[in-house]
């Protein structure tokens, strides 16, 4: 049988088996009424007890949003969102006034846990990794919040963080992403609900890895979470993100904003393993992934770090990006992006230039099969004062089956002479040699093609810490199935 | 307060008065294809940088300058010495400010089945073939300026090669521009039909004389069909205040070849878009290029090269140089459709910055339908090595010189992609001459 | 029990092009055979249509392994049965590295045999005992698979597979093409090696300089799609001294 016949077959066979984490936990939740309005932003603004500049800073993103267009320049095509039609609040029922320890929790949210992997009592926990579980809309438990107090780092959701250090928040809340930034980001400004909230005090390295993992599992829900991570002088600290949602006929938006602050001397190391729900094989159903994540390398010698593995979402719409402010301020954007069926992607980076000696590397594989579209989109920009900045950029992508696209769409300005850019991309077809070679060495035409694609994504996996490396790898080749015969 | 730049209409108006005087006069076809071509240029407007073709080139130059038609007494006015670049070509043909000068130009002794005229002369002599391509080798596109030319076209050549005929030598097209009392502008159209299996060397030459503005909106339609192959060379060396907008539309048949290579040394703003379609099985095509900018020069190369059937291939190599406060940009895209499977494309585009004040804006894209393809680009921007300026320094070449070769050699990476000996070395001239004084110490230390 | 490897009238195309035309060959379990033959003969065909390569189509005839069938049979099939070709050209492939290669390929090959896996510290010593006895550096391993070896490198770790893989039927496409003396002699050393009573081994070459070192039972001549003569291994040193010229002529025809 042709390959390619035989891929759309087993392509078939696996998308509706594939995604492990589609099942949909049996919960009481409390939600706002459904629709979008000034007074759901007042809802969402008066459940977490905010103050009056925050209520107000989401009103003003609420009337500003209202005025701009869907932006148009990306090549993800879907229908236009109907705003009005989804809750943008859900939270588990509390019973009472909500957990104060773990033994409070609803014991379905620990079991949805368990099952995603995710262990969240303290005592079965992966050591030196501490958890930040949201739900829908609100964080259900944060991990060795005492352990890191110890050592004075700041690790809760970020509703807790307004209540508890406002003027962390207040300094630093959408000084990254602006209120008026883009559609999305402007969206998630007058609506986010939860979200993590990280504070790393000068010269503290943080003794363990960081994580928050993020779960859909209301209907016609979205999820609007806004992380905010600050590394003061000198400090360090690396955060893991990961997501699931169930299987669900409808699409769901998450517009997520990710703020990264690093001060002089800091480092913030980012990964996430993005494994949204990315609809059937027929392209029903799936999360739209519409999310603004950007650093800002404020200080001197302060170094930030994406690493992105995107394997889920029907469509994917993010490019978490650097501003290299600060005199010899690294960036540095890792990415696998795996579009199968009908997902959608377009990813990529900016790095903004601005300090004297600033370099930026960007490292991105992207992989397209059945009718997966993918596009990498990314900005190098040089200004005139950034001096002695280097960029160097390799984007790859492998493409598997006839009917699947990628394109590759990267901007280079430079402004300073004393600047090196360099950029380099190759496309081209998973190689039919290498997957006879290994095949005669008895290895199968899954685990082949497996074997191909991680090899092809061993730059960005090796950045992944060691937990998140593993498993990313069996997502690729889960991810992957059934795409070649 | 930023100046407004003119509407589509505003610069239409000031065209409206010389619409009667227009080559093919009476030719029903293309007084309605000029209306077609005014209507489209209406429609669209000038283009603004919300267009990502116009991302990174602003139409400054008409925020400040009014531009006339260029008039029969522009044609006429002396010119000295006649620019020409090539020693040896089979055939010379002139325009002054759009003008066509007889005198001046020398198309005797061409071989049968090759025919070069200037537009206005075969649309009077009433050619049938012109009508069959002209505006159809490009189709419609969403190019205002192409379409503005469509409607104004007042000078230019057709070119026709027939079926099986090869002219070895070059055929040299030379526009001169300037020295006339208030800025003028003309509209150049071009046709060059290559038939079966026919081969040809097409160089065209835009000078300017003086330092005065003028713009030149230059459209060129070419037909490269089954196993025939096309060398078409540009060089720009337009005046400091000039405007020259050149936009190509390319089409190439089965196992036909189509090379080129456009050299821009000068001019306020100039900008190539060029169109290629790899229309049929084994079509294949170079498209190089280099530009060298000093002041405030502004330089634009926009290429798309579309794959559009299986096992056709293409080639791009641009390489800037940009000094003082001058910018470049490279847009360059490949698409690969569905169905050109075995296909290949690779694309280079490298830019020296050597002073301060320039800028680079590169976007090299790829844009893939399918899986069984070979594709890649790279694209860089920096200064010179300074390991290898170094070097030559401690070998005792002074610095001016050293940099001087450096970016001789940078910039011959590219200019030897162009395959035609005598063409390639007078692009290598010009290169030398734009460079410093010391460039021509640095001829004699190379012993040439 | 007939011979390890039957082929039986075996036709086969490329393309358009028939290039084996009725090719009979009988490898006995136990043997090792050489086929030799000019350019452009059908030889690497040969190697390619036993391993299962896509577009190497058999349009009469059949080969036997073992008495089975090969042709239904998928190429991960055939290698866990027992079928090994060392590649002419070894193809490199980035970011797998070569521990990570073998140890899926063993582990694939012993589960469809019904075994146990290996885990990695049996596997490891498992390794080093067969790099130790090729003469491979530890480093190779740990480096992608063939990514930026030499050429002699490349045959090296095809002969270090077939060592860890310990196959039935070894097919060796050319491995001496490109190869110094020295590299020779290793590789010969490591297929001489795996020489037992059940095992055979099928050397295409070109050159009778490889069969001094692995000395084959016997050796056939392919020439124009078939095997135009056999012999003992003095056929070997016979074609070193007179060339193809012979076989090429038919061609004429």
């Amino acid at each position: 049988m042709a390959a390619t016949a035989q891929t759309a077959l087993q392509v078939r066979e696996l998308a509706e088996d594939r995604y492990k984490y589609g099942f949909v936990t049996d919960i009481e939740s409390e939600r706002a009424p459904k629709g979008l309005s000034e007074d759901i932003v007042r809802f969402i603004s008066a459940k977490k007890e905010e103050p009056q500049w925050l209520l107000e800073w989401r009103l003003k993103a609420f009337r500003h949003w209202l005025t701009m267009p869907e932006p148009q320049w990306s090549s993800v095509r879907f229908p236009a969102l109907d705003y009005q039609d989804a809750y943008y609040y859900s939270a588990p029922k509390a019973k009472g006034d909500g957990p104060k320890s773990l033994d409070e929790i609803d014991p379905e949210l620990l079991k949805t846990y368990e099952k995603l992997g995710i262990p969240i009592r303290e005592q079965e926990a992966l050591a030196g990794i501490a958890v930040d579980a949201v739900f829908d809309s609100v964080s259900v438990a944060t991990t060795f919040k005492a352990k890191l107090h110890e050592v004075g780092v700041i690790f809760c959701p970020i509703s807790e963080a307004v209540r508890n250090h406002p003027a962390l928040v207040q300094k630093y809340l959408g000084s990254v992403v602006p209120y008026a930034d883009n559609k999305h980001a402007t969206l998630n400004s007058a609506v986010f609900t939860d979200g993590s909230f990280v504070y790393v005090p000068p010269g503290v390295r943080c003794p363990m890895e960081l994580s928050t993992y993020f779960r859909i599992n209301a209907e016609n829900t979205g999820q609007f979470e806004r992380t905010l991570i600050i590394a003061d002088k000198g400090s360090y600290v690396s955060y893991l993100e990961g997501c699931t949602a169930p299987k669900r006929d409808v699409n769901q938006l998450h517009a997520a904003v990710v703020e990264l602050v690093a001060l002089d001397d800091a480092e913030i190391k980012y990964s996430t393993v993005q494994n949204w729900y990315p609809g059937d094989a027929e392209g029903r159903g799936g999360i739209y992934n519409f999310v603004t994540k950007r650093g800002a390398c404020r200080g001197v010698n302060s170094k930030i770090s994406w690493t992105q593995v995107e394997t889920g979402s029907a469509i994917t719409w993010k490019y978490p990006s650097c501003i290299l402010q600060g005199d010899n301020s690294v960036g540095e954007f890792y990415s696998i992006a795996i579009t199968n069926n009908h997902q959608q992607a377009d990813t990529g980076t900016k790095m903004i230039h601005i300090g004297r000696n600033t370099r930026s590397r960007i490292i991105s594989k992207g992989i397209s099969a059945g009718h997966g579209m993918q596009t990498y989109r990314g900005l190098v920009r040089v200004t005139a004062k950034a001096e002695g900045a280097r960029n160097h950029t390799q984007c790859d992508s492998l493409l598997i089956g006839s009917k699947c696209a990628a394109h590759t769409v990267p901007y280079i300005e430079s402004k300073n002479p004393k600047a090196i850019l360099e950029h380099e991309a190759t496309t081209s077809k998973i190689s039919e040699d290498q997957l006879f070679y290994l095949r005669q060495r008895g290895i199968s035409v899954e685990n082949a093609v497996a074997l191909v694609v991680n090899g092809f994504c061993r730059e960005v996996l090796q950045q992944l810490p060691m937990e998140f490396a593993v498993e990313a790898q069996k997502l690729v080749a889960i991810s992957l199935e059934g795409s070649v015969g | 307060m930023a100046r407004q730049a003119i509407s589509a209409d505003q610069l239409l108006q000031g065209f409206d008065a010389g619409k009667g005087a227009l080559p093919g006069r009476g030719l029903p076809w293309l007084a309605n294809l000029r209306a077609q071509g005014r209507e489209r240029f209406r429609t669209l407007g000038l283009p603004t940088a919300k267009l990502e073709a116009w991302r990174y080139t602003r139409l400054r130059p008409f925020e400040d300058t009014q531009f006339r038609p260029a008039t029969e007494a522009d044609g006429r006015i002396n010119v000295d010495v006649i620019p020409a670049l090539l020693k040896g070509a089979a055939a010379r043909i002139v325009f002054i400010n759009g003008l066509y000068r007889q005198e001046l130009s020398n198309v005797a002794g061409l071989p049968a089945g090759v025919s070069i005229e200037p537009l206005a002369k075969a649309l009077a002599a009433g050619s049938g073939w012109i009508a069959d391509h002209l505006g159809r080798v490009a189709g419609e596109t969403p190019q205002a300026f192409f379409a503005l030319n469509t409607a104004l076209m007042d000078s230019g050549v057709v070119v026709k090669i027939a079926r099986g005929t090869s002219l070895d030598l070059p055929i040299e097209i030379v526009h001169v521009s300037g020295l006339t009392d208030r800025p003028i502008m003309y509209s150049p159209r071009n046709l060059i039909l290559v038939e079966e299996g026919a081969s040809a060397t097409v160089l065209v030459h835009h000078v300017g004389l003086g330092a005065g503005a003028y713009f030149v909106n230059g459209a060129t339609e070419v037909d490269v069909r089954d196993g025939g192959s096309l060398r078409h060379y540009t060089v720009e060396a337009e005046s400091i205040d000039a405007i020259n907008l050149a936009t190509a539309h390319v089409r190439v048949g089965r196992d036909a070849h189509y090379e080129a290579f456009g050299l821009a040394v000068g001019g306020r703003l100039s900008r190539s878009e060029v169109s290629i379609r790899l229309a049929a099985p084994g079509a294949s095509c170079k498209l190089n290029g280099a530009y060298l900018m000093r002041g405030a020069e502004h330089c634009d190369n926009t290429t798309v090269i579309e794959h559009l059937a299986p096992h056709t291939s293409s080639r791009e190599v641009f390489k800037g140089v940009l000094d003082d406060e001058s910018r470049a940009v490279f847009q360059g895209r490949i698409v690969v459709h569905k169905g050109a499977q075995k296909s290949d494309g690779h694309q280079l585009s490298k830019a020296l910055l050597l002073s301060a004040g320039a800028e680079i804006d590169q976007k090299p894209e790829l844009e893939i339908y399918t899986d069984d393809v070979k594709c890649s680009h790279g694209a860089a921007a920096g200064q010179l090595d300074a390991a290898q300026l170094f070097y030559l320094r401690s070998r005792g070449i002074p610095e001016a010189l050293a940099r001087n070769l450096l970016v001789q050699a940078f910039l011959a990476e590219a200019v030897e992609e162009v395959s035609d000996i005598g063409v390639r070395e007078a692009m290598m001239d010009k290169v030398v001459h734009w460079l410093p004084a010391q460039c021509y110490l640095q001829e004699q230390w190379r012993g040439r | 029990m007939g011979p390890m490897l039957d082929i039986k009238n075996l036709h086969v195309t490329v393309g358009e092009k028939e290039i084996l035309k009725g090719l009979d060959l009988a490898l006995p379990a136990g043997e090792v055979h050489a086929i030799m033959g000019p350019n452009g003969s059908g030889k690497s065909t040969l190697s390619y249509v036993i391993a299962g390569r896509e577009g190497y189509e058999i349009t009469k005839g059949q080969i036997l392994f073992r008495g089975e069938d090969l042709a239904p049979m998928q190429p991960e099939e055939r290698a866990a049965k027992g079928v090994f070709l060392a590649f002419q050209y070894p193809v490199e492939i980035p970011g797998v590295t070569n521990t990570t290669f073998l140890k899926e390929a063993l582990n694939a090959i012993r589960r469809s045999r019904g075994e146990s896996e290996l885990d990695a510290m049996q596997f490891v010593k498992l390794l080093r005992r067969q790099t130790k006895e090729l003469g491979i550096p530890d480093d190779m391993l740990k480096r992608s698979v063939n990514a930026g070896f030499s050429g002699g490198e490349k045959k090296r770790n095809e002969i270090l597979q077939m060592a860890v893989l310990q196959p039935l039927l070894a097919v060796l496409d050319e491995t001496d093409s490109g190869l110094d003396i020295d590299a020779l002699k290793i590789v010969a050393a490591g297929v001489n090696r795996l020489r037992s009573p059940e095992r055979s081994t099928l050397v295409i070459t070109h050159y009778q300089r490889l069969l001094s070192y692995i000395e084959p039972d016997r050796v056939h001549v392919l020439a124009h799609g078939r095997i135009q003569r056999s012999g003992g291994k003095e056929l070997a040193a016979e074609l070193e001294r007179t060339g193809y010229a012979e076989f090429k002529a038919v061609a004429a025809e």
